[in-house]
């Protein structure tokens, strides 16, 4: 791949996807790249870049978009933001909106579904607590291929020992061979919608919970910050947002604020009023439970 | 540092499972057989057992059972690993007093997973 090829697709992906690569991604690019492009009958990333200057191969031009944001995912993928979600969120959503009794989850780097399908597993286990309760959860991702997968539910021996408790596995999964799927009731939880980050918020309507994990990583600052100043947005003012465990939004914004010993974890900085947030959260967690 | 007792009658298998489980700071010990897994768990209660379910001699579910009954023989973590892989084993494991199960192959991740799992790592 010559320099002004790495430039072009630099480029391309910056545009496209918000993706940014820094000047030694090469082996990223060919590592992903070179399967996409014998795919399409293409013998080498110069082959592919020629392509891609064609406007009319808006087709190719997914496929490398898709190629190049895909990531991997697990099961309760580091444990300790649905430690959160249980111990935290959920209870101090159950006491604000007791009356409405509906709360609105936004996983929004779905990626093949194990994020999503992991809530859906720890709003099961919170049992007849939400009896009567609307609680909807909405996947998106950037890339259909992914969220494909995520709707058929169907994962691999691997993909599920890793992270998943064999309790879960045996309650909510059906077997078929070394293939395992999710259970109808659980894959009923969950919407599914293509969404690219860099596009407008409008039309998804608001969140009070918001897992926004391991995607900011690809984006530059000044669209860091841009993405989650319109993430607090589309967000309830008492709601919550998790990141990354490598993420923070320290020196990005002030939209939202670190929920105190609780890594992770961030609530809307609502102006005008002082950290309210994490306190009743907190002692209910622990407290009686009564709402 | 912890001690995890590695229970299958395949010594390829056993050397694996070392490999990992010492990488993540167990003492290792092996069995090659339910019987034999039965008499070191009387001589020292190990902290963690990885159970194969196929074996001569004892098979890893009796194993379990009889694990069970011992005194202090409810202490050990145990984690099946093997090529079982239906529900129907699965859910015998766990009714026997299995707390995780592995379905062979494996790789480190699962079983740093599962190890994490039962709060061992």
């Amino acid at each position: 791949m010559t320099p002004a090829e790495y430039d072009y697709l630099r480029q391309f992906l910056k545009q496209r996807s918000g993706l940014v690569l820094s000047n030694e991604k090469q082996y990223l690019i060919e590592s992903r790249l070179l399967p996409v492009a014998r795919k399409s009958g293409l013998a080498s990333i110069t082959a592919l870049v020629a392509k891609l200057r064609d406007p009319r191969e808006s087709m190719l031009a997914d496929a490398v978009v898709e190629a190049m944001t895909t990531n991997e995912s697990f099961f309760f993928r580091d444990k300790v933001p649905f430690d959160h979600f249980t111990q935290v969120m959920m209870p101090a959503m159950l006491e604000r909106r007791a009356m409405k009794r509906q709360i609105r989850i936004w996983c929004a780097a779905a990626s093949t579904g194990q994020e999503s399908y992991s809530l859906a597993m720890c709003l099961k286990e919170m049992g007849s607590k939400l009896a009567g309760w609307r609680i909807e959860i909405v996947g998106t991702d950037i890339s259909n291929e992914v969220l494909d997968r995520a709707k058929a539910g169907v994962y691999s021996q691997f993909e599920v020992q890793r992270g998943l408790p064999i309790q879960m596995l045996l309650k909510y999964f059906v077997q078929n061979g070394d293939q395992w799927t999710i259970s109808n009731e659980l894959r009923s939880m969950v919407q599914w919608k293509k969404f690219n980050l860099l596009e407008s918020f409008a039309g998804l309507g608001q969140f009070d919970i918001v897992f926004c994990r391991n995607v900011l990583i690809y984006f530059d600052q000044p669209t860091k910050a841009d993405i989650l100043s319109r993430v607090s947005k589309t967000m309830t003012p008492d709601g919550f947002l998790v990141l990354g465990a490598a993420e923070t939004v320290v020196g990005l914004t002030d939209a939202f604020k670190p929920v105190q010993d609780r890594r992770g974890l961030y609530a809307p900085n609502v102006p005008g009023q002082t950290a309210a947030a994490p306190t009743p959260a907190t002692r209910f967690a622990f407290g009686s439970g009564a709402a | 540092m912890k001690h995890c007792l590695v229970v299958d009658d395949s010594s390829v298998i056993r050397k694996v499972a070392r490999r990992i489980l010492e990488d993540l700071s167990f003492s290792i010990t092996e069995a090659e057989d339910g019987q034999q897994a039965l008499e070191q768990c009387q001589q020292h209660m190990p902290d963690a057992i990885l159970l194969d379910w196929n074996m001569p001699v004892m098979d890893g579910l009796e194993f379990l059972g009889q694990l069970r009954k011992l005194d202090g023989g409810q202490g050990p973590k145990v984690v099946f690993c093997t090529t079982e892989n239906d529900v129907g084993h699965i859910a015998r494991a766990i009714r026997a007093g299995a707390n995780e199960y592995i379905m062979k192959p494996f790789d480190r991740e699962i079983v740093e997973a599962k190890f994490q799992e039962v709060g061992l790592i």
